[in-house]
């Protein structure tokens, strides 16, 4: 089990020693695969209209775009970050300040996200917003007739053996401290997150890890209830055609919000500035949702740009429901091993 | 191998160098340098690709035995290490048997054809394959419905039960090619002179039959419970909520939390349990072979 993370780790190495060399003209831009930046109508779109060549590289987890950034200094000019680890990597001297006046959609950027103290540092701006969305719950709309409104129903023993999770220490413990009523960055009282987590556990079916395990449970009707990606949930619906619906609990979610930087030596600031002016504009956007389906922007005018039914502007755009939800904020790795070693223990306890 | 060939003559290693090399090169650099890094890893406090100061120290390897978890979660992966070893003797032994024994020519090719053809495809695929097959509603589910007069319910699907049938499953053609090989060397002439001296069907299977093909059981037994003990795929997909063991708990480390220094630490502490008990299992074992 050990060799594949070492191929991995040596074809690592490798691609970083070969990839060193960055020509002016092209913008290296970093980001999950399959997430917007690499969709190939919408490089078409910006190579045509500025002459710079994208060039994408993925990662696969937080840490190892950090040490994609750490181990290749002036590589990359676009970096996608989650804003709770933004403040680390600025810490780390990783991303350089951005100069918001080269950006004209940065204007439109909503102002509670365009001010997020997670992104910005002695009134310099280290990350320009992109896209939110949130870890709620979706249900399977043939097991109820009205949708839930409390985050109780997981718990509820009619669902039994119906329930489902994603095996992520670091979203059930928050998941675990909104059902407890708890602020999920200032978690008080951790044993009560792991007694109503623990008393969860029987209610499990499997824990998922994909989009893809949560479609087919549902398509196969395995699962009633579960936490899902309010994205994903849309996507299930409106591409799958499955009975899904997201439930934006009364006790709150978890929110996230992801947003571009530029690394310290970026070779191509220009052209990363106006990739990063494409990725926040309303064209990009409605196309980005009509053909693949996307987050929220946070760009106003690229929401206000959907259809007045659009999920991500009724749903997610409801003011109720920007009262409720809680945005995730940086998250030590001593915070992030104890997560671990907490979900791992309870994983344990079930068997 | 090593020792005959440096027992043999000057010329002889001279020539046989050029065939050496290359099988030798490939294990230099594809296992032994990267598992010594793994083992320098598993030795520090911070992985250097990281960026951040590091030091030496033995915590990762003492987390394992602070912690009641990965001793539990070791012993469910010894268990189902052993549970489906002993399934894959129980499904691979008799097949082999009648393949080496009474299959002749074109039938065997086909049969053997059979037992093979699961090796071929990708061990994902049949992972996936056999959730659709396990679950409610499913495959199985559905077949046994509509031929059994009573209404059954068959969810095999993320259990304990659907771990061990997936891995069986991949596993099993190991048993039967190891077994395969050994009976097939087995004489018909001595099957026939114990017959012909008075053995019955069971005394001929346990005096001639199991003794002579225990180096292909037992060579098959090594092969399958080794990788199954640190096997994270298939419990992971197959076993839902109990899903949980050692080789998973693995894979969290490296992919999870980005910690290789504890991954690295826990692989080789699996490493050296299973050398233990292969170690501690060899005598036995060449005695019985």
């Amino acid at each position: 089990m050990r060799m594949p993370k070492l191929t991995a780790f040596l074809m690592a190495t490798a691609v970083f020693a070969s990839a060193l060399v960055a020509s002016a003209d092209e913008v290296h831009v970093l980001n999950w695969k399959g997430y917007g930046a690499d969709e190939p109508w919408a490089i078409a779109a910006f190579e045509k209209a500025t002459g710079n060549k994208v060039v994408n590289d993925f990662f696969n987890s937080e840490q190892e775009m950090l040490t994609k950034l750490r181990t290749n200094p002036g590589l990359y000019d676009v970096v996608m970050i989650n804003a709770a680890f933004n403040d680390q990597a600025m810490a780390e001297k990783l991303i350089q300040p951005i100069d918001v006046s080269k950006i004209p959609n940065y204007a439109d950027i909503s102002a509670d996200k365009a001010g997020s103290p997670m992104l910005a540092r002695d009134g310099k701006v280290y990350g320009v917003p992109w896209v939110w969305g949130l870890t709620a719950l979706a249900i399977n709309e043939k097991a109820f007739e009205t949708p839930p409104t409390s985050i109780a129903e997981m718990w509820n023993e009619a669902h039994k053996g119906r329930v489902t999770i994603r095996d992520d220490a670091v979203e059930a413990v928050q998941f675990g401290a909104i059902a407890t009523g708890q602020n999920i960055n200032d978690i008080k009282d951790m044993e009560a997150v792991k007694a109503k987590l623990t008393s969860l556990m029987p209610q499990i079916k499997t824990f998922w890890s994909s989009e893809n395990d949560w479609n087919q449970m549902v398509a196969s009707n395995q699962i009633d209830i579960g936490t899902y990606w309010s994205g994903s949930a849309d996507r299930a619906k409106t591409h799958f055609k499955l009975p899904v619906s997201l439930v934006i609990p009364r006790e709150g979610a978890v929110a996230w919000l992801d947003a571009f930087s530029i690394p310290v030596g970026a070779k191509n600031v220009a052209g990363a500035e106006a990739f990063i002016n494409t990725m926040i504009d309303p064209k990009f956007y409605v196309e980005w949702v009509t053909k693949v389906g996307a987050p929220v922007s946070a760009n106003a005018k690229a929401v206000a740009a959907l259809p007045e039914d659009a999920f991500n502007r009724k749903v997610m755009g409801d003011p109720g429901v920007a009262k409720r939800i809680q945005f995730q904020a940086p998250i030590s790795d001593a915070q992030r091993e104890a997560y671990l070693a907490l979900w791992q223990e309870l994983k344990v306890n079930v068997k | 191998m090593a020792g005959q060939v440096a027992t043999g003559a000057r010329s002889g290693l001279r020539s046989a160098l050029p065939l050496l090399v290359p099988a030798y090169l490939w294990l230099t650099v594809a296992i032994f340098m990267p598992l010594s890094a793994m083992v320098f890893f598993s030795f520090m406090t911070e992985l250097p690709l990281s960026g951040k100061a590091w030091s030496f120290t033995l915590d990762n390897y003492a987390t394992f035995f602070a912690q009641g978890l990965y001793r539990t979660l070791l012993l469910a992966s010894l268990k189902l290490g052993l549970e489906v070893t002993l399934w894959c003797v129980v499904i691979g032994y008799p097949a082999a048997y009648v393949l080496a024994k009474v299959f002749r020519g074109r039938s065997r090719e086909a049969i053997f054809l059979l037992v093979i053809l699961p090796f071929w495809s990708n061990g994902l695929v049949r992972i996936f394959s056999w959730a659709m097959v396990l679950r409610e509603g499913g495959i199985l589910d559905t077949a046994l419905n509509a031929v059994l007069p009573f209404k059954i319910n068959i969810d095999l699907m993320y259990s304990y039960p659907a771990v061990i049938i997936g891995l069986v499953h991949s596993y099993v053609p190991y048993m039967v090619l190891t077994c395969y090989l050994t009976l097939q060397a087995i004489d018909d002439s001595l099957i026939e002179a114990g017959r012909s001296l008075g053995a019955s069907r069971l005394q001929m299977l346990k005096r001639v039959i199991i003794p002579l093909s225990m180096p292909g059981l037992v060579a098959g037994a090594a092969l399958i419970f080794v990788p199954v003990v640190g096997s994270f795929m298939e419990p992971r997909i197959l076993g839902g909520r109990t899903g949980t063991f050692y080789g998973t708990i693995i894979e969290d480390q490296f992919v999870a939390v980005f910690n290789w220094p504890l991954g690295a630490a826990l692989s080789f502490i699996l490493l050296a349990v299973v050398l233990v008990i292969l170690a501690l299992a060899s005598p036995v074992l060449k005695r019985a072979a």
